[in-house]
């Protein structure tokens, strides 16, 4: 039994920040926009998180938890933003402005923590370990679960009546299956619905990256996502970019990594098989799509882009 | 001159190589409106094939290895955006996610997961006679592996492909209004289709320069990002194969000019420099930087749009 919960509560854990970009991604890819720069906009959030906890947590104490994770969605939402307006602005494709602003965030980390964040011995590229005022506390005793998982549920519940209910959400559906359509027929401004769509997806991606920082790296560092910005990707395709749907696939998610882990620990399998498997999941999803057997997710991936 | 930019020049040139290559075959199928954001998975993949054909049958066999890796993995994402039609971002990212764990799990198999790595014997650099010693840029250009003066020959060829015959202006055509290349009567799937497959063969070159020109050795993950550099190479160097040598340059120059930054011990942060080509070629697409004009159906689904 206790092998079982072991294996479950590590998968929930894992699953924790791939439920948040999952629903990162989902939100720009419901309006067709394609946010690649998930990667980037969660290193920035980390980045902040990291800044506020380290500077402000012995004044402020259990404050910083919550006012870094909004600290930290705003400044993902800002990074995505420059892509958004560069966008808006200069008709820039949002898949190229977001490869390079991973890149820029990946060396601004880099440069952070070898000099202005770096910990007190000057030895390692990292930030000091955040105190623990600052982390999100273990919801089950014995486990690696923290808090992150509430906050991912929450989020993805929110978004899912933002999605059904809202005429935010349905403006969002309506871009991104047609943009013309929505143009001519909805009277719908679907430059500044894609803008949103990814400043929202930026800040979500933010927020993951405090989480990850708060719940489980508890310092910062340049490889803090090990590529969570594309089996983000596989994580919503799978769920027809439903939230609620992004929840069981990121605990499938997260037990595919557990999986790997453990398969290489115990069986000396590589742990890169949970990438092939991603991988493969994705090329289903869009051969189902491609074959006209269309579930929800098919009117998203293949509607794509066809009004540019 | 001092010895000193020589070896910077050189270093840059260097490290430049394996970006251009890439970003050269990627410029050719963007230019047929085809955005192959599976170029990282053909580099990883012409990497990993190369040691495999390096063991067996030298450098000649890794680079070959290397090239059909690197066009494999382009043959699965044209099957997915050029037959099926699917979104190129998508299936991009899919065939990264696919070539990384396929390689990272081959290779931990073959060669264990602690990567007790075997060690190739690299392709050491020829000097061209009299060209090497021209002062300053002698060293850099003409003193380096035959990746490199492979390079020098395939640009100036591509450029020639692509602006001076009808197969390059069929293949813009297509780039530019994939409709009316219907219109026209040209096969426009066999065309796009050859240009990423084109685009992965040299894709997996690049990979295999990276192994057998430089490391000697294959690690889980060693393309490091370099297909989206290359893919940011193409925009920086204006979609041209001869500016996307300019672009792969700079790139290279701050990557060996990081180096410089550190020994030399100045206070700016070498980071900076990392990070300044990424920031140039933002200011370019947003057109602060000249004019510049991506493919119009370039990343563009439907043929008929």
């Amino acid at each position: 039994v206790s092998v079982i919960w072991i294996g479950l509560s590590d998968s929930l854990a894992h699953a924790i920040p791939l439920l948040l970009v999952g629903l990162a991604v989902a939100v720009a890819f419901r309006a067709s926009v394609w946010n690649i720069g998930v990667d980037g906009q969660l290193l920035i959030g980390a980045t902040t998180a990291a800044a506020l906890d380290l500077f402000a947590a012995p004044h402020i104490g259990f404050l910083s938890v919550p006012l870094s994770i909004i600290a930290a969605g705003v400044a993902g939402a800002l990074w995505a933003g420059v892509a958004a307006w560069l966008r808006a602005r200069f008709e820039v494709n949002e898949v190229i402005s977001t490869i390079m602003l991973n890149f820029v965030a990946l060396h601004l980390v880099s440069y952070l923590v070898r000099g202005p964040l770096q910990e007190h011995t000057k030895i390692y590229p990292q930030t000091e370990t955040i105190l623990l005022a600052s982390r999100l506390p273990i919801i089950l005793p014995g486990t690696r679960v923290h808090l992150g998982l509430v906050i991912g549920v929450v989020t993805a519940v929110t978004l899912w009546w933002v999605f059904r209910f809202t005429a935010a959400g349905f403006k969002l559906r309506l871009v991104g299956q047609n943009r013309h359509a929505a143009e001519v027929a909805g009277g719908i401004h679907s430059g500044r619905v894609i803008a949103i769509a990814l400043i929202w997806s930026g800040a979500l991606a933010g927020v993951a990256g405090a989480v990850e920082l708060k719940g489980v790296t508890y310092a910062l560092y340049e490889n803090l996502s090990p590529g969570y910005g594309y089996s983000a990707i596989a994580v919503a395709l799978i769920a027809g970019l439903s939230p609620l749907w992004i929840i069981l696939s990121a605990f499938g998610f997260g037990g595919l990594a557990y999986a790997g882990g453990m398969l290489q620990r115990d069986f000396g399998i590589p742990a890169t098989v949970a990438s092939i498997v991603e991988g493969l999941i994705i090329l289903i999803v869009l051969a189902f799509a491609a074959l006209g057997r269309v579930w929800s997710v098919g009117s998203y991936t293949v509607a794509a882009r066809d009004s540019s | 001159v001092s010895d000193e930019i020589s070896i910077l020049l050189n270093g840059a040139v260097r490290t430049a190589t394996p970006l251009a290559i890439a970003a050269l075959g990627e410029s050719v199928s963007e230019r047929a409106g085809v955005l192959n954001l599976g170029l990282e998975g053909c580099i990883i993949a012409g990497a990993f094939a190369s040691v495999i054909g390096a063991v067996a049958a030298g450098p000649i066999g890794g680079f070959t290895a290397a090239i059909l890796a690197g066009a494999t993995i382009a043959s699965i994402f044209a099957l997915f955006t050029v037959v099926l039609r699917a979104d190129q971002i998508v299936t991009g990212t899919a065939v990264n996610l696919l070539a990384f764990g396929l390689t990272g799990t081959l290779y931990s198999l073959m060669y264990g997961v602690t990567g007790t790595s075997l060690s190739l014997p690299t392709i050491t650099s020829w000097a061209i006679p009299i060209l090497d010693e021209i002062p300053g840029i002698g060293s850099a250009l003409f003193s380096q592996t035959a990746v490199t003066y492979l390079l020098y020959v395939l640009a100036p060829v591509v450029w020639w492909i692509l602006n001076r015959t009808y197969l390059g202006l069929n293949l813009r055509a297509v780039g530019e209004r994939p409709a009316a290349g219907i219109a026209a009567g040209i096969g426009v799937r066999r065309l796009q289709g050859s240009a990423v497959l084109f685009g992965g063969a040299l894709g997996g070159l690049a990979g295999g320069a990276l192994v057998i020109g430089h490391a000697g050795t294959f690690t889980t993950g060693m393309s490091a990002g370099r297909g989206f550099i290359a893919i940011a190479i193409v925009v920086l160097g204006r979609w041209s194969p001869l500016g996307v040598m300019g672009a792969a340059l700079l790139f290279g120059a701050a990557t060996a000019g990081q180096f410089a930054l550190q020994a030399g011990g100045f206070a700016l942060p070498y980071q900076l420099f990392l990070a300044l080509p990424y920031v140039l070629t933002l200011l370019t697409l947003a057109g602060f930087a000249g004019r510049v004009r991506a493919p119009s159906a370039l990343g563009q689904r439907e043929l008929d749009a």
